[in-house]
């Protein structure tokens, strides 16, 4: 599968460096989300012009092919998983006066939205960090956005949808994860939106190979930890995914998928377990009263899990079992809110590197890359991934983390709407 | 790793208001003649372990010597002698007797040498000052992994339905296993606390491959945490009345349905407590529980089958406080490893999987004595065998958890070895109906064997007629017995498959156990008796008939039917018969009197004349009115004074290194009934297999009701086989579609085999 790339046609090279513009750290961005008023409030309805693009001036300068087979805007790409629906939307720059008199009022008004707010509702949020400038994307020049938003909000989203008319954009909805299929039925009656459905992890492999290969500038994509075993001198360090294959792909989600990935189309996937992120999240929940994922990692990072953890040598390496001294009363009693979530944090996280571990010897693969939002703002888990794949394995396995670790479906969601239509 | 560490255990209510309800001597056997101790302590019971000397009545017989005495019309005298036999006893009880028992043992044991207890498991240490105190032993700490990996290797080697498959919904839940005669390669998960993986090679080469955190200890902690009941046991209550489909997030609530193109169905768990991260809402201890255990045993089966996978292994005994009888875990890591392997391995389970530590301490202690090198069988009249798991099944079960549990295994003399001449040693099922699961037959021969008991009782006090109180050893026999009938009724697995042979092994266990070494002593010495009388006259009138008529009468004594039988195969026998003569034949005989004397001699003799050498194999120990090892020697030595057909051929093989004439070699396993021909694929004496492989046997004659039709009726041999035998049991004859006092007669020849006679024989 081959797509158009980042822009290195001569005529789009206006690759201006925007970094004032370069949003904060998402580190900053924890806690409870902002409210932000709904603006959508009423979309002017009906009159739904034409949205067939008329050749602008920038684009006219393009080979008719690529304007033949390119979709109308919007571009959206869609992952509907078990917790969270991840949203990468496609913003164009190189709209000339022509293009933008010729922009139906709802589009602009969505683009528009989107753009201009960094969280939605109660509950979305627009990872700034993340966007991705000056990507040219089917002969259009623009932005790449990464929104977020609970799966249980999906109702909120399709009403917003309906309600600035979004069907009456004739655009095509690419959409994975398992959402996609649960939801469908709900996209048609209640936004009037057909869905084109695709597999998460055709979609989540395509993603990532294409986001790491069209980062250039800014912080490297990929990167991994360097002296993993050695807390004080663990340092973040970038790489870079040249001759990727094999790869194990470790992707935690709610739950987690491992896949061995031989080539872009050819790939397999190994096992999966259901202790994943939904696990950890939800243990914490009941836990210690808890209700989001940034507030259960932030007890977590206050915690002391030793005090948790039936500790026979040490948290790392050794013998330990996960929740042993609970079964003493005296101890459940002295134990904290933080260092329970501590403890379910560690817990998971050595369960899936020891699983990870066992698969990449099954499969004789030396590399492993971790996704999924599990690892948003998680650097404890990460480390823990890194200490455990180099530890266990006397240096030979490699965990490799990458910055955009759970839109990468929705990438490959969107990359599908602009290769098929 | 044992069970972890119980910390309210001796303070709680629920086991202080118990108290010892067997009596302890009943409990702790053949105190007097202990040595060795080791213990094993977990969380919250308590392994011992010792080595004793038993002493039993045997029944033996000697010649009485023709020559110089006056003349008897006695063959042989019959006396009962004193024998001293090895046992080894394993007790199980709850933690709370710990100090009563030690108390009760300093009491009664006498003249010890013993100087050291060895011990193991997490409560070794807890407990160390007060077993030196009590006892005056010095406690030696043997290494946890290496006990339980001995123990493991052990009770593999010497018990033939120990490890089991586990199925929640069949009837019963336990399908035994016939134990593999080469128990190497095998991995051993232990679910403790943590979870250890170990991968053993052979007896003295293990590694622990891996392990997790994740294992009873998370399920217990957490769940106790999540639930707020502090009891393992309850726990598991709570989970076994849970939905876990109400916390976990599973397949379908993220697709809607199916993950069709991964073949992942919807009810699958996703992301386990998926839910209780997403919804606002109070969720029920007993769901919360169920979720927990599905997370734990999926997550540990899981790991097993990656492990599994690595080092190419497809046994995996699972073990620990985690699945130690519970049929909630089982269950579970069952159907765990069922999804991760799609039915490549089987999650196996050990029936004293609970002794695998006290074993192992105790042969590291008893190195010297080197119990490896002997062969040991459970003793089902001190053993308690397995429990119901399931307390619906068993009501006594819950009772029966606070009390104690017992495990004794007594010393074969020799080794027990497979017969050479199995076809596939590994796929060899002795019995022909197993019981545990045909609960029509069950039931046929539980009545049966509860109907003969008055029978047996009075034999058995006729037998002692000098000895006032054997009747009421008889009567204390009588109880025990039934009491194990009636134990096997609720619980047909309590000793691995129930089999027509285990009842009757199970009957002469607890005939010895009240000194009645062999009630049919004398009936046999009378029956023997008088048919020697009538065997020269027998030889010569078989002697006066033609060939052929001779072939039909020998086999006619014995089957005492006329043709055609239920199984016939007598035409392609006499085709064979006028081929060349076999090289060595083994006969497994039956019955003593008429039947060896008149039936099985002439035979043999037949046999013999032709040329072919014969090897007889019968019990050592008594069973029922089996000729015995000893009874039979002298038997064979009588007649080969008077025949000389048979004199000529001892001359023969005097020069042959084995015992004597018509060699008679004697599986020494005591006590064991019919199963002895070819008991299981590890139960034959060693001797006797080399015999078989020295001499070139290349027939193997099965004689009578219990040898071939209860056991070995299809068992298929590498050489040429004949089954011969009346069924006189109208129950089984019906089984296998015919009547009383049908006749089996099945000669068989091995496929492949190219020798020329065998296009006569294939069936026609």
């Amino acid at each position: 599968m081959a797509f158009n790339g980042h822009g290195n046609d001569d005529d789009t090279t206006d690759n201006d460096e925007t970094p004032t513009k370069q949003p904060r750290s998402s580190k900053e961005m924890s806690g409870y989300f902002r409210v932000e008023p709904n603006k959508e409030a009423a979309a002017p309805a009906g009159r739904a012009t034409s949205d067939r693009q008329m050749p602008s001036s920038t684009a006219r300068r393009r080979s008719d092919s690529v304007r033949k087979t390119r979709p109308p805007f919007p571009w959206f790409g869609m992952d509907i998983g078990g917790t969270l629906v991840k949203l990468v939307y496609f913003e164009p720059r190189d709209i000339t006066a022509e293009e933008e008199q010729e922009e139906v009022e709802n589009l602009k008004s969505i683009r528009h939205y989107l753009t201009s707010n960094t969280a939605y509702g109660t509950t979305g949020i627009r990872d700034v960090h993340l966007e991705l400038h000056d990507l040219t994307l089917c002969g259009r020049t623009g932005n790449l956005h990464f929104i977020r938003f609970p799966t249980h909000d999906l109702p909120i989203f399709l009403q917003m949808a309906r309600n600035k008319h979004f069907s009456s954009l004739h655009t095509t909805l690419c959409a994975t994860g398992g959402g996609a299929y649960k939801f469908e039925s709900d996209f048609r009656k209640m936004a009037d939106l057909q869905l084109h459905k695709l597999d998460e992890l055709d979609c989540l492999i395509r993603g990532m190979l294409y986001i790491d290969s069209v980062v250039s500038s800014g912080p490297s994509e990929c990167y991994y930890f360097e002296n993993p075993t050695d807390p004080d001198h663990c340092i973040q360090r970038p790489y870079t995914l040249e001759n990727p294959y094999p790869l194990l792909l470790v992707n935690i989600g709610s739950g987690v998928s491992i896949l061995a990935v031989y080539s872009e189309n050819n790939y397999k996937r190994v096992t999966g377990t259901s202790l994943g992120g939904g696990t950890f999240l939800g243990l914490c929940c009941l836990l210690t009263g808890c209700s989001t994922f940034e507030e259960a990692l932030e007890m977590a990072s206050q915690g002391e899990s030793t005090r948790v953890d039936k500790l026979v040598r040490d948290i790392y390496g050794g013998d330990y079992e996960s929740f042993g001294n609970m079964m003493s009363k005296e101890k459940r009693e002295s134990v904290s809110k933080e260092d329970l979530a501590r403890a379910t944090l560690v817990t998971i996280t050595n369960n899936i590197g020891s699983i990870t571990r066992m698969c990449a010897l099954n499969e004789n693969i030396e590399k492993v890359v971790f996704v999924g939002n599990f690892l948003r703002v998680n650097t404890l888990s990460m480390k823990l991934l890194a200490y455990a794949m180099d530890y266990w394995s006397k240096g030979q396995l490699k965990a490799l983390f990458l910055r955009h670790e759970g839109y990468f479906g929705a990438v490959g969601a969107l990359l599908d709407l602009l290769h098929t239509s | 790793m044992a069970e972890c560490g119980r910390v309210d255990c001796r303070t709680s209510s629920h086991t202080m208001d118990k108290s010892i309800t067997l009596p302890p001597d009943e409990i702790f056997r053949n105190l007097e003649n202990a040595k060795r101790f080791a213990i094993d302590i977990g969380g919250s019971l308590t392994k011992l372990a010792y080595y004793s000397t038993v002493q039993h009545k045997v029944a033996k017989v000697r010649s009485f010597d023709h020559t110089t005495k006056a003349p008897s019309d006695k063959l042989y005298e019959i006396s009962v002698q004193e024998e001293v036999t090895a046992r080894l006893h394993f007790i199980k009880f709850e933690n709370a007797y710990i100090e009563t028992c030690l108390d009760f043992i300093r009491d009664h044991l006498v003249n010890t040498e013993t100087k050291v207890i060895k011990a193991t498991g997490g409560g070794a240490h807890k407990f160390k000052e007060l077993i030196e105190r009590k006892l005056g032993l010095k406690v030696d700490r043997e290494d946890e992994m290496t006990c339980l990996i001995k123990g493991c290797n052990f009770v593999l080697r010497n018990i033939p339905h120990e490890a089991f498959v586990y199925a929640k919904h069949a009837d019963p839940e336990f399908r035994f296993q016939t134990t593999h005669p080469d128990i190497f390669p095998y991995l051993l998960v232990n679910i403790g606390s943590g979870v250890s993986i170990v991968k053993v090679e052979s007896e003295d080469k293990f590694e622990r491959i891996g392990g997790s955190s994740i294992g009873g200890g998370t399920f217990w902690g957490l769940g106790a945490l999540l639930t707020k009941t502090k009891r393992f046991d309850e726990l598991l209550q709570l989970a076994s009345k849970g939905q876990h489909t109400n916390v976990d997030m599973l397949v379908k609530d993220i697709y809607g349905g199916s993950y069709r193109s991964l073949g992942l169905t919807g009810d699958l768990i996703a992301s386990s407590f998926g839910k209780s991260a997403t919804a606002d809402k109070e969720f029920s201890k007993e769901d919360m529980a169920k979720s927990l255990l599905h997370m734990i045993s999926n997550d540990i089966g899981q790991l097993a089958c990656l492990y599994a996978k690595l080092h190419n292994l497809s046994r995996v005994y699972f073990g620990g406080f985690f699945i130690r009888g519970h049929p909630v875990t089982m269950h579970t890591i069952t159907y765990s490893i069922n999804f991760f392997t799609k039915g490549e391995v089987q999650a196996l389970f050990l029936r004293h999987e609970g002794y695998l530590g006290a074993i192992g301490a105790f042969l590291k202690g008893a190195e010297e004595d080197n119990p490896n090198q002997y062969s040991w069988g459970e003793n089902y009249a001190g053993s308690s065998g397995l429990m119901s798991v399931s307390p619906e099944m068993n009501p006594m079960q819950r009772a029966r958890s606070g009390t104690f549990d017992m495990l004794e295994m007594d010393r074969l003399d020799r080794q027990l070895v497979n017969l050479p001449l199995l076809q596939d040693p590994s796929s060899y099922i002795p019995d022909t109906m197993d019981l545990t699961e045909d609960a029509l037959a069950r039931e046929y021969w539980l009545y049966c064997f509860e109907d003969a008991l008055d029978g047996v009782v009075k034999r058995a006090v006729a037998s002692q007629p000098d000895m006032p109180e054997a009747a009421e050893r008889a009567e204390k026999f009588r109880q025990k017995y039934r009491h194990k009938l009636q134990t096997l009724r609720h619980q047909p697995f309590a000793y691995g498959s129930l089999t027509v042979r285990s009842l009757l092994d199970t009957r002469e266990h607890c005939l010895n156990e009240f000194n009645f070494p062999d009630p049919y002593s004398k009936i046999k010495q009378n029956e023997n008796d008088i048919a020697l009388r009538y065997y020269g006259k027998a030889v010569k009138s078989l002697e006066e008939l033609s060939w052929e008529e001779r072939q039909f009468a020998l086999v006619r004594v014995e089957l005492k039917a006329e043709r055609p039988w239920l199984i016939d195969s007598y035409d392609q026998w006499l085709e064979r018969l006028k081929g060349p003569p076999h090289k060595c034949a083994l006969f497994f005989v039956d019955n003593s009197g008429v039947d060896i004397i008149l039936g099985v001699m002439p035979f043999v003799r037949e046999l013999l004349s032709r040329g072919t050498e014969v090897v007889l194999a019968s019990n050592s120990g008594p069973a029922l009115n089996d000729v015995t090892n000893g009874e039979l020697q002298i038997l064979t030595e009588r007649i080969a004074a008077m025949d000389p057909v048979v004199q000529l051929l001892r001359t023969e093989i005097q020069n042959v290194d084995v015992m004597c004439l018509v060699v008679v070699i004697l599986v020494q396993r005591k006590y064991e009934y019919n199963c002895l021909p070819l008991p299981s694929p590890s139960r034959l004496d060693k001797v006797l297999a080399t015999v078989v492989r020295e001499r070139q046997t290349d027939l193997v004659i099965i004689e009578g009701m219990g040898r071939a039709i209860h056991t070995n009726y299809y068992a298929m041999l590498s050489c040429e086989s004949l089954k011969m035998a009346v069924i006189k049991n109208s129950w089984l004859a019906d089984r296998l579609g015919g009547k009383l006092f049908s006749v089996v007669f099945k000669y068989e020849v091995p496929a492949g085999e190219t020798s020329q006679f065998s296009a006569a024989l294939t069936p026609s």
